[in-house]
């Protein structure tokens, strides 16, 4: 019989997995077909066999002879060893026993930032990461806007990612030229591509509407948007300019 | 191009001059060693003196690196220039396990930077365990010669860097996502290859939680004739899976998707036959997948089960590997013991992986295994129940193993029938299964359990140890023994500063230790760091909190050639 060779996971060339929904243990687990009332693991494969599967081991523990320990997930002490009299049988779970990948890390997975996630993260060093789409680009970007303080940065910093894209103005000036309607309108009609963001109410405004200290805090998304659909936005960024100030 | 070698001797009166023979020694070296293969015996080659070093570092062409910070980028890429193909693991392994707080490291970036230099003719690369972007991805996606791209446990990059590798690399053949962590960036990297025939030997992306664009995914495959590895996502359904068998009939490894109809189907279809799809593929011999089983249509697979198999008739079994949930119960695993008996690898997951939940397997299954699997040579297995008498049975019944990895789901449970620690059964595997070179023990154990391992574990160079030993002394054999021991990972067991001092003399021959959640003091870890000065001791801290006085959190601590990181987060501490 030949022995196939070990691929990446281990896992030689013959083999059968059997999936879980959403399951991500070290391989595919089937779905506890016998709750349902539909078929077990041993009706799928045709065995010839003769036996009657026999009960489950009834000389199992009693629960009260557990030797289990209450731990509390904080409790990182050293756990008593086997002298110690038989505690009930209450487990309160321990982080990463048994030693089973979840299927969502929930520690390593990127979290969608909630508002007071997001306001944790501003306050402390964290990284703001935020998506950038540019129209017409075939995949997105990330960049962190903690690492840049002003709007000028950041335009160098997109200018670079995207090479096409230009913000126009920006800085104090840039700004100003944004609350000015008829020069704002003048800088869309001429350019290629307009930065809008969502911000934290899900409304689309221009970049450079507001102090960049507010901007980080509000923005989730980043879209570069081509010139001549980003004019409709203009008046609700007027809009806002006025209320804020 | 021989740029670190001595130029030769200017020839006389321009006529030819044979190169000199210790030239000749070198090149004939260089066309033997080009047939050594295994890293251990290039290690060995590369120990004779200084030529047969140099010769065997231009002649490796695939780079491991077990360790991502032992040693830095551009150290590896100047003795080793003509590798093609590198392997970099980064984390341990008990960060699966939510063991390790986000953002410790393993960061590619500075490793692709370099290849960048280095490595332009990279082809093939594997890594484990890093922190991979998209940014990286779209670095590597630049070598012109890319073709084979591994990503096991990492995280870090979403679909927008799979959409970059899709469309940049046109000699890609293999691209292989196992058990990662993508982010969904909204982007249809399936639509990113580009049009016409592809090289794609290997599409495997079942862990990527994003739905995809079926009717792109099965344009590839229609212009894909080499591929003969295909895994698929639950977002297909079993209809879609349909149509990609009928186009690819070629396939011998394929991963089902969900295996159930989407939502879409509408009423009165005529439902396609399933049976002959799968009867069409005839060189399947790996199926793996059925997330959302629906069992109406498992009938489906029974031509292929018998190419996979013959848990039948015959009695042949050409199944080698195994991986079940433990829903097959104890009977299912009598059954595999008395069918399977070729088998070589067998993994049993719990369907319910909490420890106080009902297992369906036990000792008994274990047992059954080990009577009929007599070739078994790797186990992993989760159960609540065990006995010594079962695992001594599969000691001795399954003399080929290499891989011994039991967990007893409840922490400290004994032996059930004789209230008895664990101690004898993981006793009797080290000193039958010569060829053991990795252990995993859970359950009930003393200190004795541990002087078993030292003792007779000869071999063994990966031991993870849970909720086990009595005291410093147990751990004291370990280090005392195994001469083999490269890994060694204990979690929440009564092992302190004593234990770990007697492990000194070892810890530059040994990958890493981790020990978490054991008696270890600050002062003891430092004093480890002060006496090796190679070795890289970092402290982790489970909570963003200042140091505490009593004990370590986590200690981590590896050899390493360019000393410690500069890119530790702040709750790692660096002593």
């Amino acid at each position: 019989m030949e022995v196939c060779r070990k691929t990446a996971n281990g896992l030689d060339g013959t083999e059968l997995r059997l999936g879980l929904p959403g399951g991500g243990l070290e391989g595919d687990v089937v779905k506890n077909s016998a709750a349902n009332g539909k078929r077990g693991f041993e009706e799928i494969v045709d065995f010839k066999l003769k036996f009657s599967p026999k009960g489950t081991c009834t000389n199992y523990m009693d629960q009260s002879d557990e030797k289990v320990v209450k731990i509390s997930p904080k409790d990182k002490k050293f756990l008593p060893c086997s002298n110690d009299p038989p505690k009930p049988p209450s487990k309160a779970q321990v982080v990463g026993w048994p030693p089973v990948r979840s299927f969502r890390k929930n520690i390593l997975a990127v979290q969608k930032s909630s508002d007071e996630e997001r306001e944790k993260k501003i306050g402390s060093n964290n990284p703001v990461f935020v998506k950038v789409s540019v129209d017409g680009a075939p995949y997105l970007r990330k960049v962190d806007l903690k690492m840049y303080k002003s709007y000028q940065e950041l335009s160098g910093a997109l200018g670079n990612m995207f090479r096409f894209f230009t913000m126009g103005n920006c800085g104090s000036q840039g700004m100003k030229d944004f609350m000015n309607e008829s020069k704002l309108m003048d800088l869309l009609s001429g350019s290629d591509y307009v930065p809008t963001y969502e911000d934290k109410d899900g409304d689309w405004m221009l970049v450079g509407d507001v102090p960049w200290e507010m901007f980080v805090h509000s923005c989730k998304r980043l879209r570069i948007m081509k010139g001549k659909e980003a004019i409709g936005l203009a008046p609700r960024a007027m809009e806002k300019c006025k209320n804020r100030t | 191009m021989r740029e670190d070698r001595p130029p030769p001797p200017p020839s006389r009166g321009g006529a030819y001059s044979p190169p000199p023979p210790d030239q000749v020694l070198e090149n004939v070296l260089e066309h033997v060693l080009q047939f050594l293969t295994f890293r251990r015996d290039r290690n060995a080659a590369a120990l004779v003196c200084r030529s047969w070093h140099r010769a065997e570092a231009l002649t490796r062409s695939e780079l491991f690196i077990g360790n991502c910070y032992a040693v830095a980028p551009r150290r590896a890429m100047e003795r080793f220039r003509r590798a093609t193909a590198v392997t970099i693991k980064g984390k341990p392994r008990f960060a699966d396990f939510n063991l390790m707080p986000p953002d410790w490291g393993a960061n590619f970036t500075p490793w692709v930077t370099s290849m960048a230099q280095c490595y332009r003719a990279l082809e093939k690369l594997c890594l484990k365990r890093m922190f991979v972007t998209d940014e990286d991805l779209e670095l590597l996606a630049s070598f012109p010669s890319f073709r084979e791209l591994v990503l096991i446990c990492c995280d870090g990059f979403g679909t927008s860097g799979l959409a970059v590798v899709a469309s940049k690399c046109r000699k890609l053949r293999v691209l292989d996502l196992i058990e990662d962590e993508v982010t969904d960036d909204e982007i249809d990297w399936i639509s990113c290859f580009p049009e016409g025939e592809t090289c794609l030997e290997s599409l495997i992306f079942d862990c990527v939680e994003c739905p995809i664009y079926f009717e792109a995914l099965e344009r590839l495959v229609a212009r894909s004739p080499s591929l003969k590895k295909l895994k698929l996502n639950r977002y297909v359904s079993i209809v879609q899976l349909y149509r990609l068998m009928i186009r690819a009939p070629q396939l011998t490894h394929l991963g089902t998707g969900s295996f159930s109809p989407s939502e879409i189907v509408a009423q009165g279809d005529q439902e396609p036959d399933y049976s002959s799809a799968f009867d069409a593929c005839r060189s399947l011999v790996c199926l793996s997948g059925f997330r959302e089983i629906v069992p109406d249509y498992l009938p489906a697979i029974y031509p292929v089960c018998a190419n996979l198999t013959s848990l039948n008739f015959y009695g042949e079994a050409c199944f080698l590997c195994l991986q079940v949930l433990d829903t097959v119960r104890d009977a299912g695993l009598q059954a595999v013991g008395a069918t399977c008996k070729d088998l070589r690898e067998l993994r049993v997951f719990p369907i319910d992986a909490r420890e106080d939940s009902e297992a369906p397997v036990s000792d008994v299954g274990l047992l059954a295994i080990s009577e009929g699997c007599r070739k078994l040579q790797s186990i992993l297995y989760f159960c609540q129940r065990m006995t010594n008498a079962a695992v001594i049975a599969m000691s001795e019944n399954c003399p080929e193993l290499v891989v011994f990895r039991l967990c007893i789901m409840g922490r400290h449970l004994p032996d059930h029938v004789t209230r008895e620690p664990m101690d004898e059964g993981f006793g009797a595997i080290v000193k039958n299964c010569k060829k053991l070179t990795r252990l995993a023990t859970s359950g009930l154990l003393t200190d004795r359990a541990f002087s078993y391992i030292g003792q007779y574990g000869k071999l063994v160079r990966t031991l993870s140890v849970a909720f086990a030993g009595d005291s410093d002394t147990g751990l004291k054999y370990v280090l005392e023994g195994c001469p083999r021991l490269q890994k060694l990972e204990i979690r929440d067991s009564p092992f302190g500063d004593s234990a770990l001092r007697s492990g000194l003399y070892r810890y530059y021959n040994m990958r890493f230790l981790w020990m978490s959640s054991c008696r270890l003091t600050r002062r003891g870890c430092k004093e480890i760091a002060q006496q090796m000065p190679h070795l890289v001791v970092e402290m982790i801290n489970g909570e963003e909190e200042e140091v505490k006085e009593d004990y370590v959190d986590t200690l981590y601590m590896y050899r390493s050639l360019d000393g410690p990181r500069a890119d530790a987060p702040s709750f790692v501490t660096i002593l």
